[in-house]
């Protein structure tokens, strides 16, 4: 048996000698520890086995079969791992391949600006109204105490379809219309188009606005320099300041224009900011007593502020846009620059 | 508004620099827009005294050696005529800057450095100065105008600068006024300003002048539109004697940018710059009857103004009118007629107020402007009318051309403001608006500075406001006096601590718009955005006829341009430019949208609200079909939990065979097409474009709101059907008879579609994976029954077997 036995180690190590494959490993392995094997061969033989004999002759079988288990364990690790290693390098890319495209879609900037202020203020419990652009006289102008003979009327051109009828010039207009359907807390953020009669390097006859109304009691200046300060940090980054300098709108008074401190040199002076170090962003001031009795709130009892910004101007500013015509002529060089 | 410090500086001792006062006013509401120094190009110039002086033979050079004081003495070569022995000249050193003029000695072509060279091999060490060179003129310089040396006084220290001795050390304040300041379009105005932010004393212009009584031919003013002339003041000088103005005067107005043209009409511009009410002389014998009638024009009247423009007038035109005819369009410009002459004897001086609208519209409507006009479209106020006149005599006097008569009209109207406006503040409710506590004494203060008389009484402060502020309206107006000086660095943030709690955000109309922007940017668009008009050409362009609905667009009455003329009915004209532009501009492929509004008239012209139409616009060109496009529009139904059908349907611009319209719940919400052939080539474009339109206003009507439907639990099962039907039968129609034929089917799917030489002609066929999802029970057993009878009714109803 012994004789046997060592045969048939001869014959295995023999047999996985120039074994190459975990492939014709299996085979081998079929030959000897297969049901039929060699080893299993001599498995069933044991019957023939004098019973006296059976218990050594089991364990030197038993012994055989784990010895060969193990070698061929060790082997087909061996072989697999060096397959594996075959597998990893012939399947190697160039992993520098440009990906397969997917859909790359992008919103139109002042939508991304747009977007962001109405997350900015919405938190501040700021409702967003989209008033109509096309407005007669009355919500342009004379309810934002600009009368026909009021000077103010020539700061900017307005578009007529017909004498009452006219493309709004500020979406201040909208406040009035909230302000006559709504008694105060009010608080509304209006985005929108409006229109002067001006077109150059600069200026487009349509642009984008966004329009911010505070009416509630005790409201002051200093609440507005708070949440443009609030604003401006969002917007344009911590750190950056917000600066009030007297100015003139017919509907807010005091008026101030607002500029916040250059976020391109900290303040320094630089190509962005003139070398002043503050960029101008928006216009502002306390809500005229005027504005307010015409639309039936007692500003003795109520107080409020208002802000407008060019939505243009803050999507120009905040992504460096050259030149305002490039918003406006749906080149897609230019979209897909603005996948926010 | 441009103000010249030297000039400021007659009103108030300025003791800080030009960039000092530029940032005070700044921070008082005046922005210096520029601040113009206007010797900065002249550097290095200093007063030289020619101490020899030879004829340099054969040329016309002279050979100098002059003295520069400190700066040493120097030989200079110099080709003026007027170089001799005894003169000083400004003497520009070697490294000097100066301008660099044209033959003509007069055009600066630029600034040139001077250097050491060699004229006709005569050594020179820098240049004697003309005015040009110096950027002087007559006006700012006696002797600036002349060819050769501009001569210096001999009382010149040689070697001094030359800039102060010139005015060229001086600055101009280019100044943004805004529209509730028209006081402040004046030297004056501004100086009042700058006074209170350096907290000086104003000093008023003399406005004293003594009149000769007498008895003279009488003269009439006789105001017929108080409406728009509320205040008329005229004031007769005779004996005038017209002659140039004196150098002071020039160069006043030479700084401002006015050319001097004689003495009295120089008063009338002096007096409009520095006090900013515009005056008129007229020459006295010209007026018919010596009569002044301001009215409105009869239609058709004629004048010619001082440039020689003739006007046709109408009824919204105010003239000044002698007994006969127009003399001057008021506010604006006087008449040709009664300007004033070299042998002017008689002057009537006016200085009045007229209705802002009124100038404007008349300015507009003729197309004629002046400083004139701008100051009254400002608005002028009364105080400064009746000051004016008075400056006006003052410098007839100063100027001893005229004799002062004291035949004095003032026509006050019932709409004249002869008042002071008093009111009463109270120091707490402006403190309450700024949000800060300023002291009442501090108030008080602030207000002095501006003139306002004040008297605080507790927490109340009565006041009497200039009668040149007619701004001044309430107490914020007071409080933004008060903050302009107190300064805004003073008021700090505070976030709200009194307000209610307000609940912000979108709508959910406003969320389900940006929901679909967001769908469509996930499917790989673009968002534009176009302009809201454009020209009925746009329209021609899709060939939409005549009589089109889209043809009925609102015009604006004054449009910038033709091009940007008619409020678009329709986005396609815009999407269809922009897909144009982008392929001249080698942009071969791309997927854009857009959400903007149309404008629809009840009529034409529009007299009442329009509708604003939400609309969205697809748009796609290049490596596309219609199918990319249509898959894009499900995407939307998908945002809305709808299903949309689509049907054959025609529009002008689009290919008839590959058009369809869009419906929702049976409802036609807008349609998609491949851009005809035709239009294509016109526009010459080299690639297939697609355009969808949705109205989005009827869509949202359908919108449904998502709801969990539960998962069965037993499995879907699929079969697939290959159909031999009519080529006319439509996918659509298949669909439909599948939906209706068995009611657990949930999905049915085009998967292949086939027509030729395996197949009858005139006929197709279709393959359709069908889905059945069970319910509440298994129903792999009876799916064979629902094919059957999907099949027999296709059959029945579409003439469609199984191939």
């Amino acid at each position: 048996m012994q004789e046997k036995i060592n045969e048939i180690e001869q014959q295995i190590d023999e047999a996985v000698q120039d074994v190459q494959s975990s492939k014709s490993l299996q085979e081998i392995k079929l030959k000897f520890l297969g049901r039929t094997g060699k080893i299993s061969e001599l498995m069933k033989n044991m019957r023939d086995v004098p019973p006296e004999q059976r218990p050594s002759m089991g364990k030197l079988l038993n012994a055989l079969r784990q010895w060969t288990e193990e070698k061929f364990n060790a082997i087909e690790k061996r072989l697999k791992d060096i397959e594996l290693k075959k597998r990893y390098s012939d399947e190697k890319i160039d992993v520098t391949l440009p990906g397969r495209a997917a859909a790359d879609g992008a919103y139109h900037p002042n939508t991304l600006v747009v977007n962001e202020l109405v997350s900015i203020f919405s938190g501040m419990g700021f409702e967003v109204f989209e008033g109509p652009e096309i407005e007669n006289d009355y919500y342009n102008f004379t309810a934002l105490n600009t009368p026909a003979d009021h000077p103010a009327r020539d700061m900017q051109d307005t578009f007529y379809l017909a004498p009452e009828l006219l493309l709004r010039t500020q979406t201040s207009a909208g406040q009035i219309r909230v302000m006559e359907n709504k008694k105060p807390p009010i608080k509304i953020l209006s985005p929108g188009k409006v229109y002067r009669s001006d077109d150059d390097a600069t200026h487009s006859p349509m642009f984008s606005q966004m329009e911010g109304l505070v009416v509630d009691k005790g409201i002051t200046l200093c609440d507005l320099k708070g949440m443009l300060d609030e604003f401006a940090k969002k917007i344009f980054g911590e750190g950056v300041k917000t600066r009030l300098r007297p100015s003139y709108f017919p509907f807010t008074e005091p008026s101030v224009e607002v500029d916040v401190s250059c976020f391109e040199c900290g303040g320094k002076g630089c190509r962005l900011c003139k070398g002043t170090g503050w960029i101008e962003v928006l216009g502002a001031g306390m809500v005229n007593r005027r504005v307010l009795e015409g639309c039936g709130i007692d500003p003795d009892i109520y107080t409020g502020f208002a802000f407008g910004m060019g939505v243009e101007r803050i999507a120009m500013l905040k992504y460096g846009i050259n030149n305002m015509k490039l918003l406006f002529e749906g080149d897609t060089r230019f979209l897909k620059q603005f996948k926010g | 508004m441009k103000a010249p410090l030297s000039w400021l500086k007659d009103y108030v001792d300025i003791d800080v620099s030009a960039e000092e006062l530029q940032a005070k006013l700044f921070s008082c509401g005046f922005e210096v827009e520029e601040l113009i120094n206007i010797g900065k190009d002249i550097t290095g110039v200093v007063v030289g005294e020619v101490i020899e002086c030879e004829p340099v033979e054969g040329t016309h050079l002279s050979k100098c050696r002059v003295d520069c004081g400190g700066k040493g003495i120097f030989q200079i070569c110099c080709g003026a005529d007027n170089v001799k022995k005894g003169i000083k000249a400004p003497c520009a050193l070697v490294g000097a800057t100066v301008y660099a003029t044209a033959k003509d000695h007069v055009t600066v072509e630029g600034v040139m450095t001077i250097k050491k060279g060699k004229l006709r091999g005569i050594e020179s060490e820098g240049m004697l100065c003309s005015g040009a060179e110096l950027g002087v003129n007559g006006d700012m310089y006696e002797g600036g105008d002349y060819c050769g040396l501009l001569l210096l006084p001999k009382d010149c220290e040689n070697g001094a600068d030359v800039k102060p001795v010139l005015g060229l050390d001086d600055y101009i304040f280019d100044i943004g006024v805004t529209a509730n300041r028209p006081d402040c379009q004046s030297i004056l105005g501004i100086a009042r300003e700058v006074a209170a932010a350096l907290g000086k004393p104003v000093k008023e212009p003399d406005y004293s002048y003594k009149a000769v009584a007498g008895s003279y031919e009488k003269i009439e003013i006789c105001d017929l539109a108080p409406d728009i002339c509320p205040r008329y003041i005229g004031h007769y000088v005779k004996d005038v004697k017209t002659a140039p103005s004196p150098l002071w005067l020039r160069k006043r107005l030479a700084l401002c940018g006015l050319r001097s043209i004689s003495n009295i009409v120089d008063i009338t511009n002096f007096v409009l710059l520095e006090l900013g009410q515009p005056m008129h002389a007229f020459d006295l014998r010209t007026l018919d009857g010596r009569k002044v009638i301001i009215r409105r024009a009869e239609n058709g009247e004629k004048i010619t103004t001082l440039d020689g423009n003739e006007f046709e007038l109408n009824s919204e035109n105010l003239v000044i009118c002698d007994d006969k005819k127009p003399v001057a369009l008021a506010g604006i410009m006087g008449g040709l007629n009664s300007e004033i002459k070299d042998d002017t004897a008689e002057v009537l001086f006016e200085s009045a107020k007229f209705a802002r609208d009124s100038v404007r519209k008349t300015a507009r409507a003729l197309g004629q402007h002046s400083d004139s006009s701008a100051l009254f479209e400002k608005g002028v106020n009364e105080y400064t009318t009746e000051h004016a006149i008075s400056r006006a005599l003052n410098l007839i006097q100063t100027l001893k051309c005229g004799v002062v008569t004291d035949v004095h009209i003032d026509i006050t109207t019932e709409n004249s403001r002869l008042e002071s406006k008093k009111m009463t503040v109270s120091v707490s409710k402006i403190n309450a608006l700024l949000g800060i506590e300023v002291p009442a004494k501090r108030m008080a203060e602030i207000l002095k500075s501006l003139n306002f008389g004040v008297t605080l009484k507790g927490d109340e402060m009565e006041l009497t406001v200039p009668r040149y502020r007619e701004d001044i309206d309430g107490y914020p107006d007071i409080a933004e006096e008060i903050i302009r000086f107190y300064g805004y660095d003073n008021i700090k943030g505070t976030f709200l601590p009194s307000a209610s709690i307000t609940n912000g955000g979108f709508t959910d109309e406003q969320k389900l718009q940006r929901r679909i922007k967001g769908e469509l940017v996930a499917k790989g668009l673009y968002e534009i955005s176009t302009y809201s008009f454009y020209s009925q050409k746009d329209l021609d362009m899709l060939h939409f006829p005549a009589d089109a609905h889209e043809r009925k667009a609102i015009r604006i009455l004054n449009p910038i341009s033709e091009d940007l003329s008619i409020m678009r009915t329709t986005l396609a004209p815009s999407m269809v430019n922009v897909i144009v532009r982008n392929l001249r501009r080698g942009n071969m492929e791309g997927r854009l949208f857009e959400q903007a509004k149309i404008y629809i008239a009840d009529e034409l012209p529009v007299k009442t609200f329009p509708k604003e139409k939400e609309v969205i616009a697809l748009g796609l060109w290049g490596k596309q079909d219609f199918f990319d496009l249509k898959g894009i529009i499900d995407c939307i139904a998908g945002v809305l939990n709808v299903k949309f059908e689509y049907a054959p349907t025609e529009k002008p611009y689009l290919h008839p065979g590959i058009t369809a319209k869009i419906l929702c719940d049976g409802v036609e919400i807008g349609y998609a097409g491949m851009l005809s052939p035709e239009v294509a080539d016109e526009l010459a474009l080299d690639r297939f474009a697609y355009i969808a339109e949705i109205d989005y206003d009827k869509l949202k009507k359908h919108a449904k709101p998502f709801k969990y439907s539960p998962i069965s639990k037993f499995a879907e099962v699929t079969r697939d059907l290959a159909l031999t039907c009519d080529r006319a039968v439509t996918c659509a129609d298949i669909e439909n008879e599948i939906y209706a034929a068995c009611k657990f089917v949930t999905d049915v799917r085009l998967f292949d579609v086939y027509i030729g030489e395996q197949i009858e002609k005139g006929k197709k066929s279709m393959a359709f994976k069908v889905t059945f999802t069970p319910k509440d029970e298994p129903i792999e057993e009876r799916v064979d029954g629902f094919v059957k009878k999907i099949l027999s009714n296709l059959k029945f109803k579409l003439n469609i077997v199984l191939r």
